[in-house]
């Protein structure tokens, strides 16, 4: 990755970031991941926000359960591996109405070298709407930050349970 | 406070009525907002609040009941949250424990209502009573205060340690296999979730 494509990369991603905390998400979970990293290190830099590093991603499903209880909003970041991890978690989500959101970097899809990745990378979107959550794909920084902002609407006025699919169009496929 | 201190071979004593203990370690549970597990804990939260809007209960997604008391201690600084859930539930997401010591909210005490046996599914032996010690489990994750509470006389002062403010506590209650308390639990998520936060948020 050059230089000038990292610098446009943390752009989009503060603003992902920033637009998070503006709509008030004071949790923000996560497994550590190399697409989520920006994301990551600026809620550990936060001083009004929580940075809770999981075992395991469901963990985080069950988190935002409980911060919608007490009234605060949260949000799961992980990979596509991850979203095998919450499934039946999400249970919890569906049928007890709790706001989910959940941001997804993708791998096992476009550009993919490790085989390891596909099978969940093409799980994703029939597995998670198969569990009641709403999948929003970008492929572009602006689509980025449109499927967060439409994401956070849908979210926390509507109670709804959203993944947003950072492809890997949009994060550039991992080299090996 | 650990109750092991060296006694490798201490034999777990499952001798408690938990329908006697948890209400007595627990004392007045309007101090707390309850996260309860599935099963026997959601009954034995049920009738000491008298389903209360101070609870919460899970009917499903095994494994989850600790996270949700972290969301929830984390959103509500001010307030006490307790989980009070079993060793089948907690066995299932057990590294929950580590990820609640990295936060260590000071507000937040667990209880593992431990009777060594899964009870919703016919009583089969769960691991804790073939050797895993969950107290232990707890302390190695990081947590730094906990306990086990094992007998009549342990519960005063185990009452006290629920409420102490220095971090999260960990407390394993060991009962007998004897039921939980006979009472209807709310079985609605949505409709208990909407009475705690009305009684909590007030919306």
């Amino acid at each position: 990755m050059n230089e000038q494509v990292t610098v446009a990369l943390a752009r989009w991603q503060d603003q992902v970031f920033d637009l998070l905390r503006r709509h008030g998400v004071t949790q923000f979970a996560y497994v550590p991941d190399a697409g989520h990293t920006i994301l990551i290190d600026r809620s550990i830099a936060d001083q009004e926000a929580y940075s809770i590093a999981l075992t395991t991603e469901e963990e985080g499903v069950a988190l935002l359960a409980g911060a919608d209880l007490g009234g605060a909003r949260g949000v799961l970041l992980m990979q596509s591996s991850g979203v095998g991890n919450c499934i039946n978690m999400l249970s919890l989500i569906n049928a007890g109405r709790f706001p989910f959101l959940t941001l997804v970097s993708m791998r096992g899809d476009f550009g993919e070298g490790n085989p390891w990745q596909y099978t969940m990378g093409q799980a994703v979107v029939p597995v998670l709407q198969a569990v009641g959550v709403t999948c929003l794909r970008a492929d572009t920084p602006d689509e980025a930050l449109a499927a967060v902002s439409a994401a956070l609407t849908m979210v926390f006025q509507a109670r709804q349970a959203v993944a947003v699919l950072f492809t890997q169009k949009l994060l550039g496929a991992k080299r090996f | 406070m650990s109750s092991f201190k060296g006694e490798s071979s201490h034999t777990p004593i499952f001798e408690l009525d938990r329908r006697e203990a948890l209400p007595a370690l627990i004392g007045r549970h309007e101090d707390f907002l309850i996260v309860a597990g599935l099963a026997g804990t959601a009954r034995d939260i049920a009738a000491l609040t008298q389903n209360g809007a101070n609870g919460f209960a899970m009917g499903g997604a095994m494994g989850g009941a600790c996270m949700i008391g972290l969301g929830l201690a984390l959103a509500q600084r001010d307030r006490r949250v307790l989980v009070v859930t079993g060793d089948g539930e907690l066995l299932m997401n057990v590294g929950a424990l580590a990820t609640i010591a990295l936060m260590n909210p000071p507000n937040l005490s667990i209880v593992c209502v431990d009777n060594g046996h899964y009870g919703e599914t016919g009583y089969q032996k769960s691991h804790t009573s073939l050797g895993t010690d969950l107290e232990k489990m707890a302390l190695g994750a990081g947590i730094k205060l906990t306990r086990t509470v094992e007998r009549a006389a342990d519960i005063p002062s185990g009452a006290q340690f629920l409420r102490q403010g220095n971090g999260t506590v960990f407390l394993l209650l060991r009962v007998h296999t004897g039921e939980p308390p006979v009472y209807k639990r709310i079985w609605d998520p949505v409709a208990n979730r909407t009475q705690f936060q009305a009684g909590l948020l007030g919306k």
